[in-house]
């Protein structure tokens, strides 16, 4: 904080007036960022805070004394004796006819829209009051475009602001979005307009995060939830991946980071579930054959490094763009998965529950998620592990249609015995937090002491790819943390020309890890990601219990069904296989 | 499966074979994508870019082959639809089109002859009729422009007549 | 001053184009020799002092832009010649580029020689792809000659040239367009800053010059006796290509003394308008140009002259369109190439020039409203103030234009 501030000062200040009001900004601000300060918000579409500057859609126009055009504010510098007025008469021309534009060629079902009342098109045609439009639709009809479990295209909504295709392209380094045409033409879309499961997308789900509209949006299985709930048959459990109690406050007018576990757990009951879950309780799981699987590769020549695979953006990227690597990833399934796999058998058991009643729920702050729970290989008996996955933002809604107003409700505890988790398991949500959580298990695993400082700070914080060697018993551990997929391409470069340098390496596919989760609330942004990670450090700091292995609920678990971990039924139950995917053409 | 690859291996040898020359040509650049795209494009006897040879293209030069279909759907020049043979390009800028009797006449001319309209193409698959804007053969009106050729002062049935007979 | 003059002109016809040795011949590559022994700075204030002004259309100072490009700091830069003569009605590059390749090559290496750039690319439009090997052709036997390549006339001088073929996309002329292009991408244009000056292709400092703008340099260069200076006046110093067509006898390129009046053009250098014909109106700069109507006639062509009158320069094209093309049909024959050439990535251009097309199309049908009218004013005026390039900026002019001169067709009567 302290050099931030030093540096601040060496920066010189650039004075100007806004609508006449003096300011005084550092120099490279941009005009944008001085009216915020004061106060004044300047409308923008194709504007996100997380991505390069675009300056398309143009409603940032102002206007610039000595200047001949207006200029965009979210791209123009300040400078020294600028006058910068938002609110003169071409000003105001300016912005209301680009929302009528934008308007004439966009679909308005807004009431069905799954963005109604969270559009940034919609927000700012109410705040200029844009009763009714002067200009003819020229909205081109086209169907939604609903081909996989995980992402949903309305091209109808689309205004070509292009932050989907920012996201896909830097932040994935994937680019399966891209214009295509020119003029009125022009459209967002894949290469020769394929459904996106069938090019190079992961269905990380990063578009619809940053879509101002209803144009890119999660598919909605709300419907399923809701009718299972009312269905007597049915039991119907539920389980809350980590990131998700740091979220979904942000819905309910709470500080981005707040930890609302309790009130959401409430939230869940009151919605009719049967049982409320912890995915944490599969974290820990999965840090008991993860870490044995890891043991065992280094133990006895197994192939390294390691790579972690409960993010289901990244294995779906292994799978498609390193299928060659594909045995680098742990065999372990995801947490998630980890969980309806012991629901579906030991729970199902215990309970004395029919499984064919047990409908398996998980609230996730992923998209891909959707996808990884209709695998084939994520079940057994006709039944898969995870029946319905839900994301953060359709457990808002969810909540939202039965009237219940989160900050108000009293906190409940997850039910037993598939609710006790550590703190281990908690920061599974963060970017560093798997592989810290592993480690605390690997290394009493392996030196048979006690670990005394948990926090292994060198694979926290948001840099981009992290990486430390660990020494336990007197063999270095060469470690890599990495998030976005465009990180992980340069590390998978290295795996795949043999000239990696690490053992074991996390991959997470979003920026951040699951907190910053192509599920994860509308308005996520990189500041917003930082402060629920420190909300998940916090929680794994405020538990009793720190290390997955000294979970008694699991170590239940393996005493009562699953035996040792790696052992035949863990193998079974909890652990899966990958297999390339097939590019449209091969060379 | 996250897609459905198509069965048999994509591309003929030989065509693989004229493309690599293309791309050697260009020193496999990928940043001369545009200028390869017109030449592959010229290796198709109906001037268009396939889709298949679009991914060749992509994978050999490492571009996402997004970046491929982009410049496919952006630059006028190419496309990744199958066009005639000869495509007839008449221009639509107003330069042309202001010397109304010359223009009329030579699309009408166009029409009758071929017996289609702007935008369509014949039976055979030889001659597609569309607009362009301004190639800047301003001063050689009425013309047209065919694979890049300009056929310029075509100002009597007899020209154009001859011109369609020597494209076989 | 009446006819054509030869000062850019003076090679057409007077050299074999397909060979340097011919070119040599007639003097080629001596402005180069005389540049590389000049001080660089000196170059630019020539330019500066002939008042050169880019003839893409932007009318920047020429020998500001290449003193600026001088002192960017920055490895590797890059001069590029604009080539993608894509505005209407504008052929005079073409012209150049067709009767005097060598011209050009000597010209941009004396453009990096000044610039301290290693490598040069032309950018060429994919319609003059026949032109394409004339230029390989003469890049090729520079490069023999050592003109091209390293340490060329002796100097410490490196300099490379690349030619790069458009795809058919008229905004490519558009700077930061063109470069997207030249790197591989479709040609959409991007905000500024950064400047080309300072990051354009490839990242690199770029200084990027019209064909007719780079083409005059050498032979200003070898102008001893200042033909060059005695043509024009004031701001409008020398010679400029002009393109004509539309409904004159004679359509072509000349090149023409600043100060030559529109009538002397039109009527002596076209031959005037087909049948007699009254004229209509006439475009000046192509698309993007703004119109006026006959009383422009004894407006003399020059900077000054052409801005007072309500019209620009611009890229050199003059549309002269007799009385049977009514306004309104011209306005919608030139609305139709913005429609189908606006890059389609910002907002006002690319719906604006939708639904402007949709209202002069009612007007067409007399089925158009006051308040119609209006709301297409608005429009027009949204794009050019607040459109990203420049050619969302422009592609109203002629509109605009067109509603001061011939404000009858915009009156639809009655109120909305």
């Amino acid at each position: 904080m302290m050099t931030a501030e030093n540096e601040s000062k060496e920066i010189p200040m650039v004075h100007l007036t806004i609508n006449n009001i003096p300011i005084e900004v550092p120099q490279g601000t941009k005009i944008m960022q001085a009216a915020a300060k004061l106060g004044i918000d300047i409308p923008h579409l194709c504007y996100h805070e997380d991505q390069r500057i675009k300056a398309h859609c143009r409603l940032c126009s102002v206007e610039v004394v000595g200047k001949r055009r207006l200029l965009a504010a979210c791209s123009t510098e300040v400078w020294e004796g600028m006058e910068v007025h938002t609110d003169t008469q071409i000003v105001r021309d300016t912005q209301v006819s680009i929302l009528q534009l934008m308007l004439a060629n966009h679909h308005r079902d807004c009431l069905s829209c799954p963005r109604n009342q969270n559009c940034d098109l919609q927000r700012l045609c109410s705040r200029f009051n844009i009763l009714e439009s002067p200009l003819p639709s020229v909205v081109k009809e086209e169907p939604r475009i609903e081909t996989n479990p995980s992402i949903v295209r309305d091209p109808a909504k689309c205004i070509r602001c292009g932050r989907c295709i920012r996201a896909c392209k830097d932040v994935q380094g994937i680019a399966a979005l891209t214009y295509a045409g020119r003029s009125s033409d022009i459209v967002v879309t894949t290469a020769f307009n394929k459904p996106m499961e069938a090019t190079d997308c992961i269905l990380c789900g990063q578009c619809s995060l940053v879509c101002p509209t209803g144009a890119i949006v999660e598919k909605d299985d709300t419907t399923k939830v809701l009718d299972a709930l009312q269905d007597p048959q049915k039991h119907v459990i539920v389980q809350v991946a980590p990131s998700v109690r740091v979220a979904l406050g942000d819905a309910f007018g709470l500080e981005p980071g707040a930890i609302v576990t309790g009130q959401m757990v409430t939230a869940l009951k009151l919605l009719g579930f049967d049982r409320v879950f912890d995915t944490n309780f599969g974290a820990d799981l999965t840090i008991m054959e993860e870490g044995a699987e890891f043991l065992d590769r280094l133990q006895n020549g197994g192939t390294l490094p390691m790579m972690t695979s409960c993010s289901p953006g990244w294995v779906n990227y292994m799978e498609k763009h390193f299928p060659d690597c594909i045995g680098h990833l742990s065999s372990a399934k995801s947490p998630m998965s980890m969980f309806g796999a012991i629901a579906k058998t030991y729970y199902a058991e215990k309970a004395g529950i029919d499984v064919k009643d047990i409908v398996t729920v998980s609230v996730m702050p992923c998209t891909a998620k959707k996808f990884e729970a209709a695998r084939p290989e994520m079940g057994r008996n006709g039944q898969q592990d995870v029946d319905i996955v839900l994301t953060t933002r359709e457990l808002i809604k969810l909540i939202k249609y039965v009237g219940l107003r989160l900050r108000q409700l009293p906190e409940s505890d997850f039910d037993s015995p598939l609710g006790l988790a550590s703190g281990a398991a908690a920061i599974f949500g963060t970017t560093g937090g798997v592989m810290e959580a592993a480690l605390r298990t690997v290394y009493e695993k392996l030196t048979g002491q006690t670990l005394e400082k948990l926090a292994f700070n060198e694979v926290r914080g948001f840099e981009g790819i992290k990486e430390c060697s660990v020494n336990i018993n007197g063999r270095e551990i060469r470690i890599c943390v990495a998030h976005t997929l465009r990180n992980a391409r340069r590390i998978m470069e290295q795996v795949q020309q043999g000239t990696s340098p690490y053992d074991f390496i996390e991959i997470m596919a979003c920026p951040g890890g699951c907190i910053g989760g192509g599920g994860q609330p509308i308005g996520t942004t990189n500041a917003i990601r930082k402060k629920r990670m420190a909300a998940l450090y916090e929680i794994d700091r405020s538990l009793p219990l720190r290390k997955s292995h000294d979970n008694p609920e699991i170590q239940t678990l393996y005493k009562e069904f699953l035996g040792e971990p790696l052992g035949e039924k863990a193998h079974e139950l909890l652990h899966t296989t990958y297999h390339k995917v097939s590019k449209p053409y091969e060379f | 499966m996250l897609t459905a690859q198509s069965q048999e291996y994509p591309l003929s040898a030989e065509l693989q074979a004229k493309i690599d020359l293309v791309l050697e040509s260009h020193d496999n650049d990928p940043t001369q994508i545009v200028g390869i795209l017109l030449e592959v494009q010229e290796l198709n006897e109906r001037h268009y870019v396939p889709e298949s040879t679009a991914y060749y293209l992509a994978d050999r030069l490492g571009l996402p082959v997004t970046n491929v279909f982009d410049c496919l759907n952006f630059y006028s020049e190419l496309s990744s639809k199958p066009r005639a043979k000869y495509p007839i390009q008449v221009c639509s800028s107003p330069a042309c089109r202001v010397n109304v009797i010359d223009t009329k006449r030579l699309l009408e001319t166009l029409e009758r002859l071929l017996d289609i309209k702007i935008g369509e193409t014949t039976y055979d698959g030889r001659f597609t009729l569309e607009t362009t804007t301004c190639y800047g053969a301003c001063d050689r009106a009425p013309s047209v422009r065919i694979n890049g050729q300009i056929y310029d002062h075509l100002d009597s049935q007899e020209k154009i007549e001859a011109l369609l007979r020597s494209l076989t | 001053m009446s006819k054509t003059i030869r000062f850019l002109t003076r090679n057409f016809g007077q050299y074999d184009t397909s060979s340097i040795g011919s070119y040599m011949k007639i003097g080629g590559f001596e402005a180069l020799r005389q540049a590389v022994n000049m001080d660089p700075e000196e170059i630019c204030e020539m330019l500066s002092d002939a008042k050169i002004r880019g003839r893409g259309g932007a009318e920047y100072p020429l020998g500001r832009k290449w003193h600026q490009a001088r002192a960017v700091r920055g490895e590797n830069k890059v001069v590029v010649c604009n080539a993608d003569e894509g505005e209407t009605t504008t052929f005079k590059d073409r012209a150049l580029i067709q009767n005097d390749p060598f011209n050009l090559i000597e010209a941009l290496i004396i453009a990096g020689f000044v610039c301290g750039a290693t490598d040069g690319y032309i950018y060429m439009r994919a319609e003059y792809a026949c032109l394409r090997p004339l230029l390989l052709n003469a890049i090729r036997q520079a490069k023999n000659y050592g003109f091209l390549g390293d340490n060329i006339l002796g100097k410490d001088f490196n300099f490379n040239l690349h030619l790069y073929s458009g795809g058919g996309a008229y905004v490519c002329g558009e700077g930061t367009a063109l470069i997207r292009s030249i790197e591989g991408k479709a040609g959409r244009p991007r905000m500024k800053p950064p400047f080309i000056k300072v990051s354009g292709l490839f990242a690199r400092p770029t200084c990027l010059n019209n064909v007719e703008s780079l083409s005059i340099v050498p032979h200003l260069l070898m102008d001893k006796d200042g033909v060059y200076a005695s043509c024009g006046s004031d701001e409008s110093i020398g010679t400029k290509m002009i393109s004509v067509a539309g409904n004159v006898n004679n359509p072509g390129v000349f090149e023409i003394p600043f100060g030559t009046t529109i009538r002397e053009i039109i009527y002596n250098l076209a031959g005037g308008i087909q049948h007699d014909r009254e004229i209509q109106l006439i475009q000046f700069g192509g698309a993007s140009g703004k119109i006026a109507d006959a009383s422009i006639l004894d407006t003399p062509y020059t900077y000054d002259d052409l801005r007072a009158a309500g019209v620009m320069v611009g890229s050199g094209g003059l549309l002269v369109i007799d009385k049977r093309t009514s306004v309104i049909d011209f306005l919608r024959m030139n609305q139709e190439f913005f429609s189908e050439e606006s890059c389609g990535q910002c907002t006002p251009c690319r719906e604006g020039n939708l639904h402007i097309k949709i209202i002069l199309d009612k007007i067409a049908n007399h089925t158009a409203t006051a308040e119609d009218i209006r709301i297409m004013a608005t429009i027009a005026r949204v794009m050019s103030m607040s459109s990203l390039c420049g050619l969302g900026e422009t592609a109203q002019n002629t509109l605009q234009s067109a509603m001061l001169t011939f404000p009858e067709v915009f009156d639809v009567g009655g109120n909305a």
